[in-house]
């Protein structure tokens, strides 16, 4: 291991950062933490806040496992990261329901189930545990926002097409609606954003191609 | 790899565990005065919604005292009363409102029944009344407001915990709301018919049916049937009022 100080801002580290955004999207790429990706994007607000939720939570979690890798003993590190990340999901839950209680209802369970969300949980395992904080943090903060623009982009098509609001703010004219436009209910059913996810990948893959499996 | 000895692991465990559960605690004590006002005032903010007050409270500065000052200027009385309509003295209708959760599961002569009433400037009174039922997914509850005449509505909110979106989930838009005002619970006899939610769109000529929402058939039922659960229990009470 290199003695030599690195700059904070070093390529290496700012690639932790923006590779996520991009050709190794946790969503498209990784395919993982679909889940939430699909039940709560219905509207722009709570997935914005699920977003903040989740880099919250993962960038602090990353944190804490690199601050602890060295103590940490190898056979129980899955549960250690287990109590981590429940730890910060319910600090998240609890904070939410006391300052922004018409917010954290829409998002009932799903804060809860960040837990659960195999991204933190894998970013935790492959990179915090084998790396020292700062770069565990780029590197949460990374996957989260890839993860949560993501699910901001599916949100905003599916709140354009299937109630013609964005953030609650009718954009759709009401002239559209006399003329005979009709907002898509298909789109608020969980089923369309499994298609819009599809499409994100279909033209995330078809500008780069290296990014196509076999 | 380096290795770890059993008991070091078993006081690594201890120790985490203590950390994380003192810090929790701590957390969920010092916020638990917060949550339990902001699930108030979503209460007092629904009963006024249901007779058309606090509207604008998004918009209010200081949510909360807008809301807690509303309350107390428009709710000039609350009350609780029995299943035969006497009057509970000692119970505290907000605190029973609260508890609404557990008394909907008892059966419904044993339920105490809360009563809100509204008047401005001590204009005609109003008499609001929480439901509260099972609907596909989770509970589903709401507020209904009586004119003086304790048979006409004037007005109902709901609300849901999960309903499907865009489908039973619409049981909080207005557009679901807005048909309950003006529909009256007693037939001409003078029975207790409640309001029907009907599927396929209702009599408009019939003042005792709504449209039930396409696409979500279950909710809609379990509305109705929340309504004349949580409603039959005031009927004793109404009439009594009525007549006096």
């Amino acid at each position: 291991m290199s003695t030599e100080k690195e700059p904070l801002f070093s390529p290496k580290n700012l690639k932790l950062l923006s590779e996520p955004l991009g050709q190794s999207n946790p969503i498209t790429v990784q395919v993982l933490g679909i889940c939430s990706a699909l039940a709560v994007t219905v509207k722009l607000k709570p997935s914005i806040v699920l977003a903040l939720s989740v880099v919250v939570v993962m960038a602090v979690s990353n944190v804490a496992i690199s601050l602890m890798r060295k103590m940490v003993p190898p056979r129980i590190r899955i549960i250690v990261q287990l109590v981590v990340i429940a730890t910060m999901v319910i600090l998240v839950d609890q904070v939410l329901k006391a300052y922004a209680y018409d917010v954290s209802k829409q998002l009932s369970v799903f804060v809860g189930l960040i837990i659960t969300n195999c991204i933190i949980m894998g970013r935790l395992e492959a990179f915090a545990l084998g790396n020292k904080p700062w770069p565990a943090f780029l590197d949460g903060l990374g996957n989260a926002a890839g993860y949560g623009f993501i699910l901001i982009l599916v949100a905003f098509f599916r709140e354009l097409f299937g109630s013609g609001t964005l953030l609650d703010i009718q954009v759709i004219p009401q002239a559209f609606y006399d003329a005979g436009y009709v907002n898509n209910g298909m789109m608020i059913l969980p089923p369309m954003a499994l298609v819009v996810v599809g499409i994100i990948i279909w033209v995330q893959r078809s500008r780069r191609k290296d990014l196509i499996e076999d | 790899m380096r290795s770890f000895s059993n008991t070091y692991i078993f006081v690594f465990s201890l120790i985490m565990v203590t950390i994380v559960a003192v810090l929790l605690s701590f957390v969920a004590t010092q916020l638990k005065p917060l949550q339990e006002m902001n699930v108030q005032i979503e209460k007092k903010q629904d009963v006024l919604r249901s007779v058309g007050k606090a509207e604008d409270a998004a918009e209010a500065e200081d949510k909360n005292t807008y809301i807690n000052e509303e309350f107390a200027k428009y709710i000039t009385e609350s009350y609780v009363v029995d299943f035969d309509g006497n009057m509970l003295e000692e119970e505290d209708a907000f605190n029973v409102m609260l508890e609404l959760t557990a008394e909907i599961r008892k059966p419904r002569e044993d339920r105490r029944y809360p009563v809100f009433i509204y008047s401005e400037n001590g204009g005609p009174k109003k008499y609001v009344v929480p439901v509260r039922g099972k609907g596909l997914w989770g509970p589903i509850w709401g507020y209904v407001a009586l004119k003086e005449d304790l048979n006409t509505i004037s007005g109902a909110v709901f609300d849901h915990k999960g309903e499907t979106p865009g489908l039973g989930s619409d049981i909080n838009t207005d557009w679901f709301q807005e048909p309950f005002t003006g529909k009256t619970i007693f037939n001409e006899a003078g029975e207790f018919v409640s309001v029907e939610v009907v599927k396929g769109g209702a009599d408009p000529s019939n003042i005792h049916q709504v449209d039930a929402i396409a696409g979500g058939t279950i909710t809609s039922k379990a509305l109705e049937e929340m309504i004349i659960d949580c409603m039959t229990g005031y009927v004793a009470h109404f009439k009594e009022l009525a007549n006096n």
